[in-house]
Formats: C-alpha cells, sequence, structure tokens
C-alpha cells in the first residue's frame, strides 16, 4: 500500500510541478540555514573534554569583600596566598594553579631570530587532569613542582619547528635568557575551546600553547600572568615591585580541582567553607565565607564564551525556518486541496479518512526528503563559506559530519511534515458525494 | 487602483472568509516577514554606517610593526632603543615618516581612555577621549591636518613608564572633542584637566578615530587625544607606526623590519602578525560587522524571496479554483482591468493585514534585540520603508497570477472540464 501511495505522491509531484519546487527549495533553504548556523553553534558551545568534563570544578574565594566585588560573586581567579593555600591542602584532590605566561625564545646558536613563546605556568596535576597525552618524556616531578625546576613540556607543534619532530627529551631551551630542559614532548592535544585559562586570556577560541612550565619557576622568574586584577578600584596589574604583587590581594592564578562524585564535591564545598572560615577569624577578611565551586561547562557559560553573533545567527536561522514553515502550510493546502477532485473520487470509489491521511503524509514525507537532499547540499555549500561571515578561527572548526547529515533529515523531514499536517486534515474532511457533483 | 476597484473590498472580504486559513497564512507569514526584516535591515544599515566611518588617516599608505621587548632590559635601555629605532625606520628608503604608540586606528581595542574636565573643581561627569601617544612626527605620519594651533615640538615628548612621574602640559585634541569640551566656544590654548593634571590645548586636528572598532565607544569614536609621550612598556611592547611613501608599501615594509632587526636583536617581532597594514586592519576590525550585515542582509532577501514565492503559489491557485467565478463574473460584463484589480486589492488588503500584526512584532522583536545585543531603539520610520517594501513585493508577486485571472474568457463560466 505503501508504496501505491509513493507513486500517487510522484504522479503529482509532476501535476503541481511550480509548487511542489516551491515547496522544496524553501524547505532546503530553510533547514540548510539551521543547519549551518547550528554547526558553528556547536563549535562555540563544544564540551572541551567529553567524558571528563563533569569531574572538572573551579573553587572560587572571595578575597576583595562584599563591597569591591562584582554583584557579590567571587574574583574568577585567586590570589597567589589562596591559590598556594588550596594547593598545599590538595591532599589526594588532583589539583591545578596555572596562568598564561609569554616567553622570548632566543635560538642558542645565535642564528635564528627570537621569537615569542605562549603557554601557561602550572603544576604538575594539569597534565593528566585535562589528558594531555604525552608523546615522548613525562610529566616532572612532585620535587620538581614544589622546587621550580627549570623544566619544560613543549607541544608537538613546538617540537617540530625547533627541533624538526626529533625525541628532544634533555634538550636545552633558552627562554628570558634562563635555561630550561625539555622534559615531555606532547601528543596532539586540542580542547577546544581553551577552557583551562579563558578567565585570564578572555578568549577560549585559540590553539594552546606551546610550552608549559613549573608554575613555582615563572614566579620565582618574576613572570607576570597576561592578566590579573586587583581589588581597588583602579586595577593596576603594574604594581612594579614584582613582590609586592606575589603578596598582594591582586587575583592572577586560575585553580582546578578534579572530584570524583557529589560526595567528593560536597566534600570540597566544605573544605572550602572552613578556609575561608579561618582567613576570617584570622582577620584577612572582614566578610562571611564566599566562595563557589563551578563545574567546567557552567564555567564556560558564566565566561560568556560563546560569541553573540553565534548566538545571533541561531536566532535568525530559527525564526527564518519558522517563516518557510508557515509559507509551506500554505503551499502544501494549495497542493492538496487542487486535488479536490482526486480525493472526491477516491473517497467515493471506498477509501477511508485513514487511507487519505496516510496518502498525504506519505507525499509531505517524501517532500521533506527532497528538501532534505537538497538541504543537505546547501548546508555542505554554507559551511563551506562560513568564514565569510563568522570569526575564522570559529569557522574554522565548523564543519558537516554524521550528526548534522543525520539533523538536516530529521528537521527537514519533521518540519515538512509539522507543516503538512493541518493541509492533510483539510484533505480528509473532503465530503466524496460533493466533489463527484460538482466539476472542480 | 481606482474607486470602482475598491467598491470590490465587501466581496473580496467575503470571498476571503471563505479561504480563511490561507488568508491567515498569508497575515502569518507577511507579519513575521515584516518583523525579522525591518530588524534585520536596521541592523545592517547601523553596521554599514559603523564601517564605512574614515578613520581620518592616509590608511592607504600605513602600516604598524607591532614591536616586543626582549628579556633582561629596563626602561632606560628600552627609551633609548625606541628613540635609536625611530631614528633607524625615518631613514629608511621608502618611509615617508613614523612614530611609536601604544594604540594605533581600525586596531579595534588597546586605547587609553581619559577623561577630561574643563575646570579643576568641575563635579559633573567629565568628558572621556581616547588617547594616542604621539611625538611632533605623529601628525605627519598619520596624515591628518591640523585646523587651529600647532603641533608638538621635539623638546615636549616626555618618556612615559612604570618608573616615570613627569606628565605632559600640552596635548591636541580633535575638533569632535574640543566641541563637546568647549561647545560654541574655541578651544585652542584653553586649559583642561586630565586625571594626572592640568594641559593646555595646543593643536586642534580635523579629525581623527580612535582604536575602538567596537560598539561601546561609538559615541567617542572621534573623541581623540595626542599625548606627547614615548610610552617605553616592557610588557607590552610599542607599535611602530609607519607611513610609506605612495604606492611604496610592499618593498617599504620588509625593508622598515630589516632595519628594526639590524639596530638591535633585542627584540620581537612576530614573522607573520608582526606586521599589518592599516587596511588589513580594518578589514579585521571590522569583520563581525561586516559579517553580521552579510547575514542579516542575505536572510532578508531570503525571507523576501520566500514570501513572495508563497504569494505566488497561493494566489495562482485560488485564480485557479475561482475560474468558473471569474467567467460568470467577466459574462455579466465585468472587464479585464476589473477582475485584475480585484486580485491586486486582495492582496493589498491581506499585506495590510500582515502589517498591522508585523508591525507590532517588529518592535517587540526590537525592544528584545535592546537588550540581548546592544542593539539601539529602531528609528520611527523603519516599519512603514519595510512595510512599503512588502505593500509593492505582495503587488508584483501577485501580478502574474491576477494577470492569468484577467485573461480568463468569459466562456469559462459554462465549459465543463
Amino acid at each position: 500500500m505503501f508504496g501505491y501511495y509513493l507513486g500517487l505522491a510522484l504522479r503529482s509531484f509532476r501535476g503541481s510541478r511550480v509548487l511542489t519546487a516551491l515547496i522544496i527549495v524553501l524547505m532546503g533553504v530553510g533547514v540548510a540555514t539551521c543547519m549551518v548556523a547550528w554547526s558553528v553553534f556547536r563549535v562555540t558551545a563544544a564540551d572541551p573534554l567529553p567524558g571528563r568534563s563533569a569531574t572538572l570544578f573551579v573553587p572560587q574565594v572571595d578575597n576583595f569583600g562584599p563591597t569591591r566585588t562584582n554583584q557579590g560573586e567571587p574574583p574568577n581567579l585567586l590570589s597567589h596566598a589562596d591559590a598556594m593555600a588550596l594547593w598545599h591542602a590538595r591532599g589526594h584532590t588532583p589539583t591545578t594553579l596555572l596562568y598564561p605566561v609569554s616567553f622570548v625564545h632566543d635560538p642558542d646558536d645565535g642564528t635564528g631570530q627570537p621569537s615569542g613563546l605562549d603557554g601557561d605556568a602550572v603544576t604538575r596535576d594539569f597534565f593528566a587532569m585535562f589528558g594531555a597525552p604525552f608523546a615522548q618524556g613525562h610529566v616532572w616531578s612532585q620535587a620538581d613542582d614544589e622546587d621550580g625546576a627549570a623544566l619544560v613540556v613543549i607541544s608537538d607543534r613546538l617540537n617540530r619547528r625547533l627541533f624538526g619532530g626529533d625525541n628532544s627529551i634533555g634538550r636545552s631551551m633558552n627562554l628570558d635568557g634562563h635555561a630550561f630542559r625539555v622534559v615531555g614532548v606532547l601528543g596532539p592535544w586540542q580542547p577546544w575551546p581553551r577552557f583551562y585559562d579563558v578567565a585570564s586570556t578572555g578568549t577560549a577560541f585559540i590553539a594552546p600553547g606551546d610550552i608549559y612550565l613549573p608554575l613555582r619557576k615563572a614566579i620565582a622568574l618574576a613572570k607576570r600572568s597576561l592578566t590579573g586584577y586587583c581589588s581597588a578600584v583602579a586595577a593596576d596589574p603594574n604594581i612594579p615591585d614584582f613582590n609586592a604583587w606575589v603578596h598582594s590581594e591582586c587575583v592572577w592564578i586560575g585553580a582546578w580541582v578534579q572530584l570524583r562524585d557529589a560526595a567528593d564535591v560536597a566534600r570540597y564545598r566544605q573544605f572550602l567553607v572552613a578556609y575561608a572560615t579561618t582567613q576570617q577569624q584570622m582577620g584577612r577578611f572582614a566578610w562571611e565565607p564566599n566562595i563557589r565551586l563551578t563545574g567546567l561547562n557552567a564555567w564556560l557559560a558564566s565566561q560568556r564564551v560563546i560569541p553573540k553573533a553565534t548566538n545571533l545567527s541561531m536566532m535568525v536561522a530559527l525564526s527564518f525556518l519558522l517563516i518557510a514553515m508557515v509559507n509551506v502550510v500554505g503551499l502544501m493546502l494549495a497542493r492538496f486541496m487542487r486535488r479536490s477532485t482526486e480525493i472526491g473520487v477516491r473517497r467515493a470509489l471506498g477509501a477511508s479518512r485513514a487511507a487519505i491521511y496516510r496518502q498525504f503524509g506519505t507525499e509531505a514525507v517524501a517532500i521533506g526528503m527532497a528538501g532534505a537532499l537538497l538541504g543537505m547540499g546547501l548546508t555542505w555549500l554554507g559551511i563551506r563559506g562560513v568564514h565569510l561571515v563568522f570569526e575564522p578561527t570559529i569557522a574554522a572548526w565548523a564543519h558537516m559530519d554524521l550528526p548534522l547529515m543525520l539533523g538536516t533529515v530529521v528537521l527537514a523531514v519533521g518540519a515538512t511534515f509539522l507543516a503538512a499536517l493541518y493541509p492533510t486534515w483539510r484533505a480528509a474532511q473532503v465530503q466524496p458525494a460533493w466533489q463527484i457533483k460538482t466539476d472542480d | 487602483m481606482t474607486k470602482r476597484t475598491w467598491l470590490q473590498t465587501g466581496p473580496i472580504l467575503a470571498a476571503l472568509r471563505r479561504h480563511r486559513m490561507a488568508t491567515l497564512l498569508v497575515v502569518l507569514q507577511v507579519a513575521l516577514t515584516l518583523a525579522v526584516v525591518s530588524n534585520a535591515l536596521f541592523i545592517v544599515a547601523t553596521r554599514v554606517v559603523h564601517l564605512s566611518r574614515p578613520s581620518g588617516t592616509d590608511e592607504a599608505n600605513i602600516f604598524v610593526i607591532a614591536n616586543q621587548w626582549g628579556s633582561g632590559l629596563d626602561v632606560h635601555r628600552v627609551d633609548a632603543l625606541m628613540r635609536a629605532d625611530l631614528a633607524a625606520l625615518r631613514g629608511v628608503v621608502g618611509v615617508h615618516d613614523a612614530f611609536a604608540s601604544e594604540a594605533y586606528p581600525l586596531e579595534g581595542g588597546w586605547g587609553v581612555l581619559t577623561q577630561i574636565k574643563t575646570t579643576s573643581e568641575q563635579t559633573t561627569k567629565p568628558r572621556l577621549g581616547i588617547m594616542y601617544f604621539a611625538d611632533d612626527h605623529a601628525i605627519d605620519t598619520l596624515g591628518i591636518h591640523l585646523v587651529a594651533g600647532r603641533n608638538f615640538r621635539a623638546d615636549e615628548i616626555l618618556r612615559s613608564s612604570s618608573v616615570d612621574t613627569a606628565v605632559a602640559s600640552v596635548i591636541i585634541v580633535t575638533r569632535s572633542l574640543a566641541g563637546k569640551l568647549f561647545p560654541g566656544a574655541n578651544a585652542l590654548d584653553r586649559t583642561v584637566w586630565l586625571p594626572d593634571g592640568p594641559v593646555r590645548i595646543i593643536g586642534v586636528l580635523d579629525s581623527l578615530q580612535g582604536p575602538y572598532a567596537g560598539s561601546t565607544t561609538r559615541s567617542i569614536d572621534e573623541d581623540t587625544v595626542l599625548y606627547p609621550a614615548r610610552a617605553a612598556d616592557l610588557a607590552f611592547g610599542t607599535n611602530y607606526i609607519v607611513r610609506a611613501t605612495p604606492g611604496g608599501m610592499d618593498k617599504t615594509i620588509p625593508a622598515a623590519v630589516a632595519a628594526l632587526w639590524a639596530q638591535s636583536r633585542q627584540r620581537l617581532i612576530d614573522p607573520d602578525k608582526g606586521v599589518v597594514t592599516l587596511k588589513q586592519a580594518r578589514e579585521r576590525g571590522y569583520a563581525t560587522d561586516r559579517s553580521v550585515a552579510l547575514m542579516m542582509g542575505s536572510v532578508s532577501v531570503l525571507l523576501l524571496l520566500a514570501t513572495a514565492a508563497g504569494i505566488v503559489g497561493l494566489s495562482s491557485f485560488w485564480v485557479s479554483q475561482r475560474r468558473r467565478q471569474i467567467g460568470v463574473r467577466r459574462a455579466l460584463g465585468a472587464r479585464r482591468q476589473d477582475i485584475l484589480g480585484y486580485f491586486l486589492a486582495e492582496n493589498f488588503l491581506i499585506v495590510t493585514g500582515g502589517i498591522v500584526l508585523g508591525a507590532l512584532l517588529a518592535y517587540a522583536a526590537n525592544l528584545g534585540l535592546l537588550k540581548a545585543f546592544e542593539l539601539a531603539l529602531m528609528p520611527w520610520y523603519v516599519v512603514p520603508l519595510a512595510a512599503v517594501l512588502l505593500w509593492l513585493l505582495g503587488q508584483v508577486a501577485v501580478l502574474g497570477p491576477a494577470r492569468r485571472a484577467a485573461a480568463t474568457a468569459p466562456v469559462e463560466a459554462i465549459r465543463q472540464r
């Protein structure tokens, strides 16, 4: 029976070519617009570490006080004192402290020009917590972390650029005029968005850095973070003396902890409250404990990582699809009602209402499939042209894959079917006798 | 349309009552289209206005070298390097002039925001201006013009750094800022108060845009201050702004960079991103504006096309359904233009219904966008303009089917199919 309905549908396509083509084009364009917008949206809203993100949390401690915080929210970063306190009290809780740094690399042989290398000063748990794989060597030791040893882990990209991709463990690098020893080379690692230091960098749509060195080494070298802010009204990250900066209430170190389950989270939250209470009792904080413990994805959302343009385009695309659907309802109605005579005859010959529903439902799905095919082609074209409309760093990550193709089909067929509901109902209401009596 | 056409309003409404759903669909579609298109076109217009503003400079011949300092330098050494660098740059063949600043036009950020008071005791909100660090070569390098007063003298340029406390005693401002500080009066030689102390306005510039490209500083884009200082900033380095002689930029860029390297190796110039022409900066700075304008513009065009297509489709259907009635009317003496007028008037009525509903939706959407996307309140004429566009679109779309209807012969009334 289904084959018969499909045959009828195809015959009717020939009967009203223009209307059918219009519906297919409208659905195709509407669906493609949505899918292209979504392909960009999912890039900006991506989970950087699927499967792991639910266990990663950002602790915040309010060291500014109610009059200096932004609407009572603790600062996004920690002061040196608080960061070190959390780190020393970490016990078995994996804890990462970090801040983005930029070093001047001067090739030892004096031939090449000096270049800038970006990366992060981190504690050793960084690599295990964020799933950064080691292609060569391994992370520095606990003792090196404490002492701030002159060691560095480099990205595979930098290893290829500086050392031609060889095994470079034990080689020396000149950073800011100091000799660092390479202890590890990371394998390919592209967490997207770059979540871990977004509170400092302000943008998550950049590739990870090339160098990672012990946090305490960077501090020993008086290396400043790229950003930092102070509780004073006039933010002044340029406190001239680095030592004064380290011991100030300025915040500039990011912190992450890995917590296995809800009990773990509750325990850590209690620990933060206890810590802030101690600080209050010691007289450092003149306010009640004000702490936060935020999961990775909630953190990204609170940092407003998603660009407004992507949100706007998603809204525009959805309203476009809505208008296309309203249009399709009208056109479907015209298509179906034009065939009132045919329906009347079929009904008079004994076709039940249910049969009419099935016939026109099949037809809607067939049109939807055609719209999906067109939509897929247009989506493919749209994604290739996405760099014209969106920032290139984001557009580069938009791509067509199976979920996107399935999404196109489901959306096209679903939307067409939805749009056909009312016209189909109207078609099924056609009275057999009345239609035969009149001539059109 | 003639009076005769309007007399058909009653019958048209009666006929539409028989096609309630289809009519409602067109009304809804026109309404949604009006709401989206008027907002989208408004966004396009604001963005296009924003991105086509002139920077006031000789954009075609200016490039910027972003220079960072190597490690182990101090303020005194950096200042000496900057003086030597500038001397070297000005000596390069093909370089017209050069100066150093912390920011440059079309950069997209980094300019220093400053507060300006017109009296030392002013308690009202001070004016805001955006500062460029500049020297006596800045005006010549940017290709901007003084409309009053004089340029800085070389001895007025001071060193600014974390260890320096000296502040300037003179500044140069744009005409826009001068007009806001002293409305209707001459600003030249007047004293104003920066947060650091009093300064005398020694020159007024024709125009110079600040470095910000975003929307938040839009109202002070032209309120620019030239501050006579060389900033020896160890952490952020400096931007060498270089104006090449006309047509020679391609050769001048590598020569200028080579001259800096020959001068000293204690620096960083990113091989890929270190040199930016103002033309590239304009493209980059306004990338978001352009992309939003492009997106909104193309969506508007698609939407209008879709709406037109929908009207063509539905009216063709109505025409084919009413062939017999049209035949009867023709046989009873209706002229072709009466039939044509009937369908045009019908479309006009339906689109008008959509426009009334759509105008409400459009203003509601505007209010929603106002908060979420820092959009301005839509001026009153946007919706009427979009409405006229939709009326015209509707009439054009219905013209084809209506003419086919008008061509119906009276004999259709009795023809059996």
